[in-house]
């Protein structure tokens, strides 16, 4: 076979990583851009000088702090409720035996196809009624268990040998006792694969809480920022500094974990 | 087994107490629920009963104040004139016809190229993933500054080629089309790892053996690798469909349904009779069309891989 030095792969791999990661690239420079180098004609790639004009203005004129530490609570609260109740269920229909456990599962599994849109009116009034529109619990509280988390951890389960189990239970350890100091450690990537699919939906959503919050200092950073976007649409370093304080903590995490992130990806893709 | 069995054996004592069969059931049952309980009472508490219901509210005139007013089907009826309705349709079928094969296109073409064994492989792949993990809010406002027509990086391209200017979004026929590139931008990421997930599950055996029959690359490809991914792009195809249809999110951050109605989708619809205009029984209805017509096409295309033989459900 004749071995070319350079693959003709990179001719089209390169031309398209630089545009999936340019954009990204000049959000992060024009964020950090003085006003004149944006709007001179024609537009500046790299900034003339690097300033924090753009950071500065969006703390003092929003409470994009306070909706940056809302959206913080928000995640943290959903990733934290699934880890264990998802798990807790997952293992339950895994390997419990109980009244109506078929009739559970199967009613789980028939909620992944109902579309989020056909919740929102009666979520809304439901949520009004309970008094949870206008706080934080209305952005959290859809996010606290979810079918995809149980229909994860339960495929987990079964994957696992059932022999420690036993063993750990002839020990003298309670079903809880089992589930939590055996069966969990083991359960590492899966809770990993939660977490990731958990902090991505939670924290990058936008439709709900644009719909059950409108108190501006209980918005989430996509929703402070989206609202943001229609008042101050010609202040892009402001903008663009939002967007990285929005995007940024994701970016990290992805970068950090990034076979957890594709591992989610794949189990959505080939299993969900 | 035989470790199982034993298990029982041993435990046995300690379930002595326990007088009939029927009452060590009701506490397994309870231990059982206790555990799928909680997760299971939210999915379904926030997902069946308020679909059931929003099917009920589909069949009402009802702002969320005032009592509501049966009306039987009508919502449904009023739908099949509602002429913005019918544009919300159209603009939302444009996108996924767009939308779904480049997607898929893009998606495996990409992933075929990363999974050659070349330099620099890692940052190609880091590259076109990390849009992904990027909101729609950020996506858009992002896009919104990039597309700008005055100070947009597109367009300075655009004049170094020596090409005409454009609106891109605020171009009523450019404007779909744009977010769909966009939504492209954001997504294919998902796809690329997909369906390197699925080349990796390939055997090389396979590979090799066609290629010691003389099958050339693009052989290979045509009749080992893309029967191979079959069941894949069926996942893909359904999936990317469902996102296409309930666009939302990049309408709202970029051009919020204009310019002139041109980028309102169906969901932005549901949205603005809903919660702009309290139409909470209209809004309901298009919903569950909405859902319906998703169904079809869901069932559609598993019953159209049947018949093309692809097992992928």
């Amino acid at each position: 076979m004749r071995r070319l030095p350079f693959s003709p792969w990179h001719l089209l791999l390169m031309p398209l990583a630089l545009l999936f990661a340019l954009p990204l690239v000049q959000m992060v420079l024009t964020a950090f851009m003085p006003d004149g180098d944006i709007n001179r004609f024609p537009p500046r790639f790299i900034p003339t000088r690097l300033q924090l004009d753009g950071f500065i203005g969006l703390f003092t004129q929003s409470q994009a702090l306070r909706w940056l530490a809302n959206t913080v609570v928000v995640a943290a609260i959903a990733v934290l409720a699934q880890l264990v109740l998802c798990s807790m269920a997952g293992y339950g229909f895994a390997r419990l035996k109980f009244f109506g456990r078929t009739a559970g599962f199967l009613m789980i599994l028939a909620t992944i196809m109902i579309p989020t849109q056909l919740l929102m009116i009666p979520t809304y009034v439901m949520f009004s009624r309970l008094g949870l529109i206008d706080t934080l619990a209305a952005a959290f509280v859809p996010w606290l268990a979810s079918a995809f988390g149980i229909f994860l951890m339960r495929q987990f389960f079964l994957s696992l040998p059932a022999e420690l189990e036993d063993a750990a239970r002839i020990d003298g350890c309670s079903t809880f006792g089992v589930f939590w100091r055996v069966v969990l450690p083991l359960a590492r990537p899966a809770l990993a694969t939660l977490t990731v699919f958990t902090l991505l939906g939670s924290w990058n959503d936008l439709i709900w809480p644009l719909v059950a919050i409108s108190d501006e200092s209980l918005y989430t950073i996509q929703l402070g920022l989206a609202n943001f976007q229609g008042t101050r649409h010609t202040q892009w370093s402001l903008l663009m500094a939002g967007n990285v304080v929005a995007t940024l903590p994701l970016i990290i995490a992805f970068v950090l974990a990034q076979r957890q992130f594709v591992a989610t990806m794949t189990f959505s893709g080939l299993k969900g | 087994m035989s470790v199982l069995f034993a298990g029982r054996r041993q435990a046995a004592p300690a379930h002595a107490a326990v007088p009939s069969g029927r009452l060590r059931w009701l506490r397994r049952s309870l231990v059982g629920w206790g555990f799928a309980g909680p997760a299971t009472a939210l999915v379904v508490g926030l997902s069946i009963f308020p679909a059931v219901w929003a099917f009920l509210i589909s069949l009402q005139k009802w702002n969320g104040i005032a009592p509501a007013k049966p009306i039987g089907w009508l919502n449904y009826q009023l739908m099949a004139e509602d002429p913005d309705l019918l544009a919300a349709v159209r603009h939302t079928l444009v996108f996924t016809v767009l939308f779904v094969p480049a997607s898929i296109f893009l998606g495996m073409l990409v992933a075929v190229a990363l999974n050659r064994p070349i330099k620099l492989v890692g940052f190609y792949r880091t590259c076109i993933f990390i849009p992904f993990v990027a909101s729609a809010a950020a996506t858009g406002i992002l896009a919104s500054f990039v597309f700008n027509p005055q100070y947009g990086a597109a367009n300075s391209v655009l004049r170094t080629l020596g090409l005409p200017q454009q609106q891109f979004l605020e171009s009523q026929w450019q404007a779909l089309p744009v977010i769909c590139l966009i939504a492209l931008w954001g997504q294919v990421g998902f796809t690329v790892v997909v369906y390197l997930a699925a080349l990796q599950d390939i055997p090389k055996d396979v590979v090799e053996a066609a290629r010691m029959d003389g099958a050339n690359r693009w052989q290979v490809f045509r009749h080992v690798t893309l029967p191979a991914l079959g069941p894949v792009t069926v996942f893909t195809s359904i999936w990317q469909t469902i996102t296409a249809l309930q666009l939302f999110d990049l309408v709202f951050t970029t051009t919020r349904g204009g310019p002139l109605g041109a980028t309102q989708t169906i969901v932005y619809y549901v949205y603005t009779q809903a919660f702009k205009l309290t139409k909470f029984g209209y809004g309901s209805a298009v919903a569950y069309g909405l859902f319906a017509a998703t169904m079809l096409i869901t069932v559609g295309m598993i019953i159209y891989s049947r018949r093309s033989r692809i097992e992928a459900f």
